[in-house]
Formats: structure tokens, sequence, C-alpha cells
């Protein structure tokens, strides 16, 4: 199989390229894109990339393979759309390239952490845990399991143009995740901060998001019940 | 929270509530005036006029104009935003943006202007 990685050195190179592998692949077996990686790297030790649990559950290894956001642990050879026997690496896209599939992802925590990604609740603590019920704790499902591989973001168009300001699908998914818990107090102040025409409301609802998530959840949706709330507070 | 003074309101939800309800607005102007053509297969200088010197149908008309620039504004304003910025056009990207907004604006009022003046003269 010929693999065409996207190779940049800032120390050596002027401009980035996409340099070609030949991997022989085993027979019988459908390899995960981290796996043709890994052979990659028995030939060619210099290409840089990062893995760590190599099950989907890290998010360390979201890369761009054959022009979709996914994770190489979890995406099978049999998976990658594009042309047959040939798959094509490229780091995540609108994201500053450290090296070869090495992004820097200062800016994307920034948009995270914008949206006071924990708990907060004013009354005093109680003695043991703060309960919830089955129904409440059921509203949380499909929020909170995301990853923060960043696929999402980084296919979204919005946030390529201005990831300064629009907190992205992922840091989104987060919001909601948090104005959706029943023991959260701070709906109100969370829901004044993003009441601008940048952080919720540059979604144009094209839904890239969910097309690439690998964990199978829903930013467009969460988005959609933002705003439900900010008009229900705001009109 | 993200402060922008250009935007049409300041507000997110309010510009998207504008745009929305416009678009509203727009749609049954539309509507309205394709069943004139459609019920006036003989449409002449004289029918149409007729049409529009209905106070009910002038107010209609500048109702939908007044949601047409409305609904430019926050449009053109989102699409500037989006790509005549520092990040995409390097460090002359603001003043392009508000050369590019200043046409805009002025666009918007002369066709608004004039608007009026066509469908409440004579």
């Amino acid at each position: 199989m010929l693999v065409s990685i996207y190779r940049y050195n800032p120390e050596v190179d002027t401009k980035p390229s996409m340099q070609e592998y030949e991997v022989d692949l085993p027979e019988g077996k459908d390899l995960m894109v981290l796996d043709v990686l890994a052979l990659v790297k028995e030939q060619d030790a210099s290409v840089a990339y990062r893995r760590s649990c190599r099950e989907g559950v890290c998010g360390s290894d979201g890369m761009n393979i054959n022009g979709t956001n996914g994770l190489a642990c979890i995406t099978p050879l049999s998976a990658v759309g594009g042309p047959a026997n040939k798959l094509v690496l490229r780091p995540l896209p609108g994201l500053p390239v450290i090296r070869d599939l090495v992004v820097d992802m200062a800016i994307f925590y920034q948009q995270f952490e914008k949206v006071q990604p924990y708990l907060i609740n004013d009354a005093p603590a109680p003695a043991i845990e703060r309960l919830q019920t089955p129904e409440d704790r059921a509203k949380l499902d499909g929020l909170y399991e995301c990853i923060l591989c960043a696929c999402c973001s980084t296919n979204c168009p919005s946030f390529w143009w201005n990831p300064d300001k629009f907190i992205g699908p992922a840091g989104l998914l987060q919001a909601y995740r948090f104005l959706a818990d029943s023991r959260d107090t701070a709906t109100e102040e969370r829901l004044s901060d993003l009441d601008d025409p940048f952080s919720v409301f540059r979604c144009r609802g094209i839904m890239n998001c969910v097309a690439v998530c690998p964990k199978g959840l829903n930013p467009t949706r969460a988005i959609g019940h933002i705003r439900s709330m900010l008009i229900s507070q705001g009109t | 929270m993200v402060t922008n003074a250009t935007s049409f309101s300041r507000s997110g939800l309010s510009d998207w509530i504008i745009q929305r309800f416009s678009a509203v607005i727009l749609a049954a102007y539309t509507l309205f005036i394709l069943a004139v053509l459609g019920a006036t297969p003989e449409l002449d200088y004289e029918s149409w006029r007729a049409v529009f010197s209905q106070n009910s149908v002038r107010l209609f008309s500048i109702i939908s104009l007044f949601a047409l620039c409305g609904h430019t504004w926050v449009g053109m304003w989102t699409v500037g935003t989006d790509y005549l910025t520092g990040r995409q056009l390097g460090g002359k990207g603001t003043f392009i943006r508000l050369i590019y907004q200043s046409f805009c604006v002025l666009l918007i009022a002369v066709y608004l202007l004039w608007g009026i003046q066509i469908f409440w003269g004579s």
C-alpha cells in the first residue's frame, strides 16, 4: 500500500511536503491506520505523530485520513474512503503544525477553557455528594463522552476562519454539558457569556462535526439546545 | 463573551432572530409577488401600477425592504468577519474589512432610501 504523509519540520524545512512510503500489509488482516503508521515508522523513524492508548479513548491521534478527520487508532483501512490502496495522512486542518502530523492545540484548549468546563454550584457542599435523579443524569448522555480529540472543531470552517472567537463544536458540546446539568447553578452566567455574534452563533449548522466525531456525538444538536436556551432567556 | 462594535445589534441572539424573522418576511413577500404575477397573465404598466398604488402593498413592500436591508447587513457582516480578517489577509485585513463594511452600509442606505422613495413617492 502507498502511504503519503505530510512532512514538515520547521527547524529544517522551509515548507511542508508530502512523502510517500510503500508499506507491505499482512494478508487477511484489516489494519487500523495507526498500525500502518507504525509500519511506516519502522522504515523511517523520523515520522512524528501522537498516540497513546491506541483504542479511541485518549484522543491523541486525531488526523486527516484521506481527507476526513478521524482517530487513526480506531479507523480500519476498510473504512477509509478515497482511492483503494492509497492512504493520505495529513495533520488536523486549521491548527499550526509543530511537526509532521503533530499540531499545536493551544487555541482549541483556550476555547474549551472559555466555557468553564467544570461544575459551578454556589450552594454549600453536602456531606456526601450532590444527588441527581436518573432522568437528570440521562440528559448528560451524549455530552460527557467527548475525549477532546479536536476532529470536529478542526473540520469546521467557522472554526478555521475564527478559531480565536468561535468556541467550536467541541467546546460548545461541553458548554451544553454543564448548561444541562441539574447540579450546576451558573446557567444564567454561562448563557450571558455566550450571547455574542461569534461564540455560538458562528455555527452555520453544516454538521461537519457530526459527520466526523469518532465517538458518534452530535455537537450540532447541543448547539441547537444552547440557542434555544438563549432564546428562552433573552427574549 | 466576544465583543463586536459593527455587528447589527451587538448581540448574537438578536442578529440571529433578525435574520430568521426577516427571512420569513422576505419569503412571504416573494410568494406574494409570484401570486400577483400568476394572477395577472397580461402584465402591463397600468396593472402593475394599480397593484402598487394600494397602501397595503406599499406597506408590505417597505417592510420587506427593511427586512432585506437588515438581512443583508447581518449576512454581509458575517461574510466579512469570516474572510476579510487579519488572519486571512495579514496586516491590512482590518483596514480592508472596514472599507468593505463602509461600502456595504452605504449601498444598503442608498437602496433603502431610494426604495422608500419609489414605493411611497408618486
